[in-house]
């Protein structure tokens, strides 16, 4: 595994190859990773995935959903690829499901806490490695204490978060060595330290020390920290990284944060973002195609006239109600006004939603709570995200990512400005 | 503030069978023109598009019959392309096949599902899937379609609609308004069918009820339960069940339709005898046996059947309505049925139940934990050949994505033992085949319902 850069300006563009245990995989930077549960893609299957665009070649395994099945998965053997039926697919295992809330308080200096469906499993990082044995993914994390993302955590407790943080490293480092199972796995150290930036820089210094695959910035999740601090933190995390590791970064999925990520030199995301846009109904509309004329770019978009519309009206009548959480990069399906709206999703779109069904028709799925409304948006957020991602690598290869990033950030801002009326 | 028009309703499905599926959406509003002729209703329904004197070809071709009982295989030639019979279709209620996506149903070899009239009736609405080019186009279905006429829900639902003069009222369960469905307005003698290059297609303008672009379109019945035994009235209106319907029309309907409606229905052969007479009396392509799917016994059920199939023409096909169990449709082929739907596949899939030639697995089950051998291993579904049944049981705890799997491995058994009865018929070995599917399911010949073996040697098939 190996990062090649191909030296633009404004971000890492480049290709992590040599993936999996053939070697022939590679994803391309700065890209994303296929976000499942359990080991699927969420509500796919492998007909319906594979009619997804641009899926990426590494799909992140979250290990709360899999640590339950740690025995079926020693007793079969042949790993997890195998075992949920993408055996060519290349597998990062996160320590956290970045859907999942992850109560505070329930680390300690010998184990760390994960939240699954049946509850709070304790792991240590013996038990972790063990059960690492049992996936065989090609990339995993290293367990860490990530518990600092409440705000306000302090110095000492993001001190703590270093230490324990470092002290798993090096165990699981050993076990590692000494297994014959994870020969072809890599493992990505976890950069800690809250939001105290000497931490974070001793957290970035003593992991690049030890001979770790990639690094995992770490704690980021969530907006208890303030935006800046938490962009200037990362920007001096990843300069004190080896140029030839890969970056991942957890909990961050909105476009215009991940762009803001991307120009700080981080590479590779999730992409549970498209889940949660699924989950509350919507579909992801938000214009990336930066035409030559920038000024002229966002009201020309189909998808940006809608993200005008988000919340514009208030609409007395209306039964289902928006999920608060929702962005200004999407709409709201289930809203009436699209009953008789006859259109696809997002003009233009190629997914299989938008070539053959109408935004009424998922309207329809979704407000008779069907199954299917999940199958479709599915599709057609994955799609778009994924293709958001090429978006930024074309960017990045023309020098336009200023242009992208004006762009995104202009829909956030006009989406967020209609959203809350008289603030 | 509404929308920016966009493209046209009617986004055509794309073609997958040469120009069949030009043709089909004539049934769809905006390809009127494409049918050929007038496209309005009053012109068919006088009988101008039909009349001429050409007889429409018959909805069926027997292409084997079963030596021995009265099993046969052939063709329902529909627009939508010919579908293999005997048939079992996959319903699909609201206008979408369960989880599982129109290519998805397509690519499992499906060529004819159900949509659901009152279900549809409700939401979105008959208006609405007609502006959306109908019920083809807003489920991007590019098959045929059956929607059945309301009478099961008038079953299940008895207490959210009721008969009255103008039709069967439903109350919504969704808004609490009403909407009617198919009304006994004059608009009730008149077919919404015209005879279309070589099938039967739907009227591009059909009267209220709208069924939306169905390609076979079914008689509304007042229905009651067959359990029901004597008159059951309400409201100073009878509601009985004939045993067998037109499966469709291009006739008014006869009056001596009416004096069956206030007949005891339930399960009484004397009345259904007569209720057969009068119906075969008419000319209609086919007939569907009906409301025998209330969870009557065994034994008045098959019996029933076979009365049915006794009086109904041979060369028009039966559609037994609401059967779906293995068992079932196995024993009813041999009585003489050519098509069945069911609901029961999909919602035993959402349940955690695989179908398998021996019954069936609840993956659920701790049991399945380790078990990494597909559902079925001689089943070839997208499901089995990629994951086992270990992955299932954990898969579904948390995950819709495992009801899709299961759906889609319980149509494809469904659509499998269908296509493995047709070979059998066209390579007259029905029989035998009987015999292996029997031995599968139940083991030894003690093992079988008493209530199969009688109806199988009633059409001359012996386990021996
Ligand atoms: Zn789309
Ligand atoms: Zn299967």
């Amino acid at each position: 595994m190996k990062v090649k850069l191909c030296g633009a300006s404004g971000g890492r563009l480049g290709v992590l190859a040599g993936l999996g245990r053939s070697g022939a995989a590679a994803l391309p930077l700065p890209g994303c990773l296929l976000y499942t549960r359990t080991g699927s893609a969420p509500h796919l299957t492998r007909d319906t995935l594979q009619a997804v665009g641009g899926v990426p070649a590494v799909a992140q395994l979250t290990l709360p959903t899999v640590a339950e099945l740690h025995e079926v998965l020693q007793e079969y053997k042949e790993g997890a690829a195998k075992f949920i039926g993408m055996p060519d697919a290349v597998l990062y295992c996160s320590l956290h499901d970045p859907v999942t809330p992850c109560p505070s308080g329930y680390n300690t200096n010998k184990t760390v806490s994960l939240w699954g469906n049946s509850g709070r499993m304790e792991m240590t990082a013996s038990k972790f490695m063990d059960i690492q044995r049992a996936i065989q993914p090609d990339w995993f994390q290293c367990i860490s204490d990530g518990d600092t993302i409440s705000g306000e955590v302090g110095r000492k407790r993001a001190k703590k978060s270093v230490d324990r943080s470092l002290s798993f490293l090096d165990i699981c480092l050993q076990l590692l060595e000494e297994s014959p199972e994870l020969q072809g796995s890599v493992m990505f150290g976890a950069i800690e330290g809250g939001d105290i930036l000497e931490e974070r820089l001793r957290s970035a210094r003593e992991t690049a020390k030890r001979p770790v695959g990639g690094f995992l910035l770490d704690g980021f999740q969530g907006c208890a920290m303030a935006k800046e601090t938490k962009l200037k933190l990362i920007a001096s995390v990843t300069a004190e990284l080896p140029e030839d590791k890969p970056r991942i970064i957890h909990g961050v999925g909105k476009p215009d944060e991940v762009l803001e990520c991307i120009e700080r030199g981080v590479d590779i995301f999730e992409s549970f973002f498209p889940f949660q846009v699924t989950e509350r109904g919507c579909a992801l509309v938000f214009s990336y195609d930066c035409p030559p004329d920038p000024e002229a770019a966002v009201l020309k978009q189909n998808g940006a006239q809608d993200l005008e519309k988000n919340g514009a009206e208030d609409d007395q009548d209306e039964i289902s109600k928006a999920d608060p959480e929702m962005t200004p990069f999407e709409i709201f399906l289930k809203d009436k006004r699209y009953e008789d709206d006859f259109g696809p999703l997002l003009e233009g779109c190629t997914c299989y939603c938008c070539q053959r069904h109408t935004r009424a028709y998922v309207h329809h799925l979704l407000v008779t709570n069907e199954l299917l409304a999940g199958v479709l948006l599915m599709m057609h957020n994955f799609q778009h995200y994924f293709s958001f991602f090429s978006a930024i690598r074309d960017a990045l290869r023309d020098s336009k990512l200023d242009q992208l990033k004006k762009l995104v950030c202009r829909q956030a801002l006009q989406g967020s400005a209609n959203a809350k009326p008289g603030q | 503030m509404s929308p920016p028009p966009r493209r046209g309703p009617a986004r055509r499905p794309k073609p997958q069978h040469g120009g069949r599926v030009a043709l089909v959406t004539t049934a769809s509003g905006g390809d009127a023109a494409a049918a050929g002729s007038a496209g309005h209703v009053g012109e068919r329904e006088d009988g101008g598009a039909q009349g001429g004197g050409a007889e429409p070809a018959p909805l069926l071709r027997v292409t084997a019959e079963c030596g021995r009982s009265r099993a046969r295989a052939g063709e329902l030639r529909l627009p939508h392309g010919p579908v293999p019979c005997p048939v079992f279709m996959p319903v699909g209620t609201r206008g979408t096949a369960k989880g599982v996506t129109a290519a998805q149903l397509a690519a499992l070899g499906c060529r004819i599902c159900l949509g659901n009239t009152y279900h549809l009736g409700t939401r979105p609405g008959p208006e609405l899937v007609q502006r959306a080019g109908g019920l083809h186009g807003f489920m991007d279905w590019p098959h045929n379609l059956l929607t059945d006429s309301g009478g099961f829900q008038m079953v299940s639902l008895a207490e959210l609609s009721e008969v009255t003069e103008e039709g069967v009222r439903f109350r919504s369960p969704t808004a609490g308004r009403r909407c009617c469905s198919a009304p006994r307005s004059p608009w009730r003698s008149r077919t919404p069918w015209v005879r279309e290059g070589g099938g039967w297609c739907l009227n591009p303008q059909p009267p209220v009820p709208s069924p939306a672009g169905a390609d076979i379109v079914m008689q509304l019945d007042d229905v009651v339960s067959s359990t029901t035994t004597g008159p059951r009235v309400r409201g100073g209106h009878a509601q009985v069940r004939p045993l067998a319907r037109p499966l469709h029309r291009r006739q008014p309907p006869p009056r001596a339709a009416e004096p069956l409606r206030h007949r005891p229905g339930g399960l009484d052969p004397a009345l259904r005898t007569q209720c057969l007479e009068a119906m075969t009396l008419r000319d209609v392509p086919g007939f569907a046996i009906g409301g025998l799917s209330g969870g009557e016994e065994k034994d008045r059920f098959w019996r029933m059947v076979k009365l049915s199939t006794d009086r109904l023409p041979r060369d028009k096909p039966r559609y037994l309505m609401g059967v779906g169990y293995a068992t079932d449709l196995v024993v009813c082929v041999a009585l003489g049925c050519d098509m069945f739907d069911c609901v029961f596949p999909t919602r035993t899939a959402r349940f955690g139940s695989a179908l398998v030639p021996w019954g069936s697995l609840q993956l659920k089950n701790e049991r399945f934990a380790r078990d990494f051998r597909p559902i079925d291993e001689s089943c070839r579904c997208p499901t089995c050949r990629r994951h086992s049944r270990a992955y299932l049981h954990a898969l579904i705890r948390s995950e819709t994505a495992a009801l899709h799997h299961l759906t889609v491995h319980n149509i494809a058994y469904q659509l499998n033992l269908m296509g493995s009865i047709r070979e059998s018929i066209l390579a007259q070995r029905f029989p035998e085949f009987v015999r292996g599917f029997l031995g599968a399911m139940y083991g030894p010949r003690e093992r079988v319902p008493p209530w199969v073996l009688e109806a199988l040697a009633a059409v001359g098939i012996t386990l021996d």
